[in-house]
């Protein structure tokens, strides 16, 4: 892997006020996120705790206001994303930067025809003829791995199953070669079966155009098998970042060990099912300290006192907390 | 191919749907109390002259001859002769329909020119001054009655300054004062759900798609999200168009023209029951075709609608 990570978020601060006088949402509160080269990278964390404000973020799609961007940088392939202009952006989405989303039947448009809304980017971005761009839709439609391409390509979304949609809108995404691909929960509205064979579908992309992607998932279990490297996002904050294995044996931050223990196995099978206690806390009330410690097991008054910074404690390896290694209570 | 089967499907209903309007027609004349041979024929009548006339008409017969009789001339589009007149019925209403359609479709011109961009700004440009103007343009619309503003432009545009003529037809400056009045109220209602429908599609995920995509924000705008917009706003044009046609009865009053509108009052009025019978057909024949091409319209439009 290269020295300068492909996309590199850092210290990014993101607050959403929607009046003028009302209460302001601390979404993002200095968020340090890297994807290397041709790395799948998974982000995960509980529905609210910033991962698809982040993602917005790095698309620069949040709409201002209420979205206001306080601090920090995200800065692709060597340029910071935040200095560039709004036409400068829209032409970095789609072509270099590319997003495939949880519901392919909301995100594609029904009135379209699928090829149409592929070779719509293609002759923007790349400036394609419509007989070019039609070739190159065929091409892709084969890759992401839907059969009778060309008559697919005619169909509207309607008349597509859960499964093809999705791999319609890859097949969109991927279509300029961009260098990073979000995925935001691309397989959480799917079934079982078809999860499987949409995540094989993205690792051998990965393989094939040596692209970045940014897993986006609440499915701790799920980003361990397809990523590898994870950051576990809590409340505004990337709390832990190490290799999806290294999560496996030694996950540092008492949180991520607690969503560990709360996936259900069969080998804990009787056993009962460990939930974190408490919830989430409200972007507009985030507690003093580490924003976890109402719900940590190991919290002290440091804790409620002072937030803890990331620091890496082995090579790779980084979580933010005050006792790191400090035994687990029962 | 689709398509086609679709467009077929939709004739036979249209089909269905006149001959049921045509039966109901029939019987409900029937059932009206006046005895048309009467009202020909006057009270002092010997009854040899009232039957001499029956026989003409085809009153004498049983209901169900005349039934046959009556769908067998629909068919062949004979309405049969007016009674006041003496003219063919279908000719006397080919002659007002073109222009009541010229109207009607002159009114819809103006309410779709008014009413879509004023609609589209407003919905983009939420709050402000074209979104407030919007909002004032059809509130007035909605609160004034197309005859009083017919005078109104009357008034202003014929009397005081002679840019449209008074009264008359025969040309197409006789047709836009009476088209700007009947279009001015249906504006107001398209106006309100073109800027509903584009603020509803605009907050689509698929506009998120798009954005995502990299397109330009007019693409987004004016065609990702245009054409789901347009959608509903095409299915009430459609209906408003169909009832412009039957409905214009006032506004042709106030401008004094020889429209459907009027020719159907004055059959009403002298019982002319031949006039009226297929002036009702045809007019339900012109809404099932209005309402038959927007159907193929919005099919286009949307395709999800072909499987229904």
């Amino acid at each position: 892997m290269g020295s300068a990570p492909l996309l590199a978020v850092r210290g990014l601060a993101v607050s959403f006020q929607r009046d003028r006088d009302g209460p302001v949402s601390r979404a993002l509160r200095g968020v340090d996120l890297s994807v290397d080269e041709s790395e799948i990278h998974g982000l995960v964390g509980e529905s609210g705790c910033g991962k698809t404000v982040t993602s917005t973020a790095v698309m620069g799609l949040l709409a201002s206001p209420p979205a206001r961007i306080e601090d920090g940088s995200i800065v692709f392939e060597g340029r910071d994303l935040l200095g560039l202009s709004a036409e400068e952006r829209r032409k970095v989405r789609g072509r270099q930067i590319a997003m495939v989303f949880q519901e392919p039947a909301r995100y594609l448009n029904p009135s379209f025809r699928v090829g149409s809304q592929i070779t719509e980017m293609l002759g923007l971005h790349l400036g394609m003829s419509r007989r070019e761009a039609e070739a190159r839709a065929v091409e892709l439609a084969g890759l992401v791995g839907l059969g009778g391409a060309r008559r697919v390509l005619q169909a509207y979304p309607h008349e597509l199953s859960g499964g093809m949609k999705q791999r319609a809108m890859i097949a969109m995404a991927i279509s300029c070669n961009p260098h990073l691909l979000i995925a935001d929960e691309p397989t959480t509205a799917l079934d079982v079966t078809l999860q499987l064979q949409i995540l094989r579908l993205i690792a051998r992309l990965r393989e094939k155009f040596r692209m970045g992607i940014l897993f986006i998932s609440h499915d701790l279990r799920l980003v361990r098998t397809v990523a590898d490297r994870v950051t576990v996002m809590y409340a505004g904050r990337a709390v832990e970042t190490t290799s999806a294995r290294e999560l496996y044996r030694g996950a540092l931050h008492p949180y991520t060990r607690l969503l560990l223990a709360s996936i259900p196995a069969a080998q804990k099978r009787g056993t009962r099912l460990k939930v974190i206690p408490g919830r989430v806390p409200d972007a507009q009330a985030i507690p003093a300290g580490c924003a976890f410690h109402p719900r940590c097991p190991l919290a002290e008054d440091r804790c409620r006192a002072e937030m803890p910074e990331s620091r890496e404690h082995e090579p790779g390896h980084a979580a933010s907390c005050h006792f790191v290694g400090k035994p687990w209570p029962d | 191919m689709r398509l086609l089967t679709f467009a077929l499907k939709r004739l036979g209903r249209l089909l269905l749907t006149v001959l049921l309007i045509s039966t109901i027609i029939f019987f409900v004349i029937r059932v009206i109390p006046g005895d048309p041979a009467l009202v020909i024929a006057g009270l002092d009548a010997s009854p040899e002259s009232v039957a001499a006339i029956r026989a003409k008409i085809g009153t004498d017969q049983p209901l169900a001859v005349q039934y046959v009789r009556w769908l067998a001339a629909v068919v062949r589009f004979n309405f049969g002769t007016s009674l006041s007149t003496g003219q063919p019925v279908t000719q006397m209403i080919i002659e007002r329909f073109l222009l009541t359609l010229g109207l009607a479709l002159l009114g819809m011109v103006v309410a779709l020119v008014l009413a879509i961009p004023l609609g589209i700004l407003s919905a983009v440009r939420r709050w402000s001054v074209w979104d407030y103007l919007g909002m004032l343009f059809s509130q007035i619309g909605m609160a004034v009655p197309g005859f009083w503003l017919g005078i109104l432009l009357l008034l202003l545009l014929a009397v005081k300054v002679h840019w449209f003529p008074l009264f008359g037809s025969g040309t197409l400056k006789h047709l836009v004062l009476p088209a700007v009045a009947l279009g001015f109220a249906r504006a107001a209602v398209l106006l309100r759900l073109t800027r509903a429908s584009m603020i509803e599609e605009l907050s689509r995920e698929y506009v998120v798609t798009a954005r995502a995509k990299g397109l330009t924000e007019r693409m987004v705008k004016y065609k990702h999200a245009l054409k789901n917009a347009l959608l509903p706003v095409v299915t009430v044009a459609g209906i408003q168009l169909g009832y412009m046609l039957g409905g214009a009865v006032i506004i042709e009053q106030v401008f004094s023209l020889p429209g459907l509108g009027r020719l159907f009052l004055t059959g009403v009025y002298q019982r002319d029951f031949p006039l009226i019978q297929g002036g009702i057909v045809f007019i339900a024949l012109a809404f099932s075709l209005i309402n038959f091409a927007v159907d193929i319209l919005y099919s286009v439009l949307n395709p999800k609608i072909r499987i229904g």
